[in-house]
């Protein structure tokens, strides 16, 4: 894989000094390191399967969020790691895809693979309707963009009655799988919710190592240069903002088979905001990072917010700060290099070597 | 008739109030590439001044020296922001950094002054209504459309007309060059970045007898402050100032005539804008224009 990035690169001189990127861990080197990856990743897996065994209900339902949120945040990877186009708005398409999911356990069924369907199906819909705007910019204007697509969305949902305003919506059945009976105790929606999560996450990483992957790092690295060879990056961002959207709306439909509930409070600036956190604190472009990230974070927020009244986000704004200082390649940084996004795409853009 | 036309005039005060805060925001941007998510937290900041210093029923003094404290506060918070964004060189780092800093001020905030909806009253001599063609229309309003009106001239002599303006627009265009005179572009950045943040202070302020304070109006002013600079154009007080009396219209009107569409409608006109012209109606950069 390095090899073949150093290929899409090229020998111009001035790009060789460039730093090094996170590539996916899931992409494989030697033999030995992947047979490694994969006891590590069965055993984390198991691990996390095991927890509702030992643990009680309170923290089974935080573990239940966390991944659901993890969801979220792999999506706003795929787009500000892989893509290099760093989101403030994919908790729109979070919030799309959990009131999705809220109407039809009211409405049509309370089976949860089918408001699954439904809240990816409408996070890739909102995405493909509103994405459009954002594309055509890069770097900080595209961040600016997306803040905006975000606010505007979190803003319909706050007055919509349809969505009920800024009251959310509320009495949502409990989920069932395949006709069987309700799941009430919160073990079997955690597993559910593992089993989605860990599904999204093969599906995520077998995107980013496949050929439109490459090409998604290709453009990350040097637009113009993808253009030249013949790609369409215009088409490729497109694609890859419909598909992180479809991520977040099925992260958003887990987040409402927990909560039973929605309201616009779940979808807002801070939502994002706090999801971009748990990239960076991660390290963009990995995927096991960012979803360590969104772990800590909602930590920090649900947790450590209880003890200090309520103000979770004073620490999180200091971590952020702290973070952009002190770890400036995230967690993931601790064994490579961290892309720069933006500054590196317009270096490139200005002298085009 | 008459209705609309204080959709028109409500338009048009929130477009001044826009322009104060997104003039801000759009300099600094055009001038170092930051974007600056701390703006809205900024604007708070003068707002919850307006709060602590203006009681109900008070005269002009506190009123003007709500304004002088904000403007100092929204100074020092520029000043700790911009010195902040010149620590790391990376423009993404940069939006983090104010970012984070926006969640510590909204919740030191929040801290203080709690989660309660606080409104401020108009200084006591403007705080009546005047009779605009047979409708009643609050004179405080109509002195901030006054205020947008003083203050785009202002600007416009201050950055078009004045030698101190050519070094402003002269960095936005080409910041190396003007380092390269011999000029020390650090000082104004940061001069323009503290400029800008304390008249976001300034706009908080003064809108607070109309949009009052609390906790997640910084988000929603950040974003219309966005919007305006999206379809502005970058970097350009002009298309600040078409920008904020678009989206002031749009607001006022989409209020009025589709209240339940009018936070969407803000976003279509920014669709509609940037699919006509991506650069936003008035870009700073092609030929450096204020």
């Amino acid at each position: 894989m390095k090899a073949e990035a150093e290929e899409i690169r090229g020998g111009t001189p001035a790009l060789k000094d460039s730093i090094p990127v996170v590539d996916t861990p899931a992409v494989g080197g030697a033999d030995h390191p992947r047979r490694r990856r994969a006891v590590v990743t069965v055993g984390v897996v198991a691990l996390l399967a095991a927890a509702p065994l030992v643990l009680a209900p309170y923290p089974v339902s935080a573990m239940t969020r966390m991944l659901a949120f993890a969801v979220l945040v792999i999506g706003v990877d795929l787009l500000t790691g892989v893509t290099g186009l760093p989101s403030l708005g994919q908790a729109a398409y979070f919030g799309a895809g959990a009131y999705t999911a809220v109407l039809v356990g009211i409405h049509i069924t309370a089976d949860a693979l089918v408001q699954a369907l439904a809240g990816l199906v409408m996070g890739l819909v909102t995405a493909a309707v509103t994405g459009w705007v954002a594309v055509r910019a890069r770097g900080i204007v595209f961040l600016m963009l997306t803040l905006a697509i975000g606010e505007s969305v979190h803003q319909v949902a706050d007055t919509w009655s349809v969505v009920g305003g800024s009251n959310g919506l509320a009495g949502m059945p409990p989920i069932s799988l395949f006709g069987g009976p309700s799941l009430l105790a919160a073990g079997f929606v955690y597993w559910w919710v593992l089993a989605v999560a860990v599904l999204v996450f093969a599906a995520v990483a077998l995107v980013a190592r496949s050929p439109y992957g490459r090409t998604l790092r290709g453009i990350r690295d040097n637009e113009a240069r993808m253009r030249a060879l013949g790609y369409r990056p215009a088409l490729a961002r497109y694609g890859v903002f419909c598909l992180a959207g479809a991520v977040a709306g099925i992260g958003g439909a887990l987040w409402a088979q927990q909560a039973r509930f929605f309201s616009p409070g779940d979808m807002a600036f801070e939502v994002a905001a706090l999801a971009l956190l748990s990239v960076v604190i991660g390290g963009a472009g990995s995927l096991w990072g960012p979803c360590l990230g969104a772990a800590l974070v909602l930590l920090v927020r649900d947790n450590l917010s209880a003890s200090i009244g309520g103000h979770g986000p004073l620490v999180l704004g200091v971590v952020f700060v702290a973070v952009v200082f002190l770890m400036p390649r995230g967690l993931a940084g601790l064994t490579g290099g961290r892309l720069r996004v933006v500054t590196r795409a317009r270096r490139r853009k200005e002298n085009p070597s | 008739m008459a209705t609309h036309l204080v959709s028109v005039l409500n338009g048009l005060a929130m477009g001044s109030l826009l322009f104060a805060i997104a003039l801000g925001l759009s300099l600094v941007f055009g001038m170092m590439d930051v974007l600056n998510l701390a703006h809205g937290a900024v604007y708070l900041v003068g707002a919850y001044v307006a709060v602590a210093l203006v009681s109900d029923g008070a005269g002009v003094a506190p009123f003007v020296l709500a304004v002088l404290a904000a403007a100092v506060a929204g100074a020092v918070l520029g000043g700790l922001l911009a010195s902040l964004t010149r620590a790391t060189p990376h423009h993404l780092d940069q939006a983090l950094l104010t970012l984070g800093v926006a969640l510590v001020v909204g919740e030191g905030l929040s801290l203080v002054f709690g989660n309660d909806v606080h409104s401020i009253a108009a200084p006591e001599p403007v705080a009546g209504g005047v009779t605009v063609l047979g409708e009643t229309y609050p004179v405080y309003r109509l002195l901030v459309i006054g205020f947008g009106a003083v203050l785009a001239v202002a600007v416009y002599v201050l950055v078009e007309r004045s030698p101190l303006g050519s070094l402003i627009r002269a960095t936005v265009a080409d910041r190396a060059m003007v380092a390269a005179l011999g000029v020390n572009t650090g000082r104004v950045l940061v001069g323009v970045f503290a400029a800008g943040a304390a008249l976001a202070a300034v706009g908080g302020v003064l809108a607070g007898p109309i949009l009052g304070a609390q906790p997640g109006l910084d988000e929603k002013v950040l974003l219309l402050a966005l919007v305006v600079v999206v379809i502005g154009g970058l970097g350009s007080v002009r298309g600040a100032l078409l920008g904020a009396v678009l989206i002031g219209q749009v607001q006022a009107l989409g209020t009025a005539l589709l209240p339940e569409y009018a936070s969407f409608l803000v976003f279509a006109a920014m669709a509609l804008v940037l699919l006509l012209r991506p650069a936003g109606l008035l870009p700073a950069r092609s030929g450096v224009h204020a």
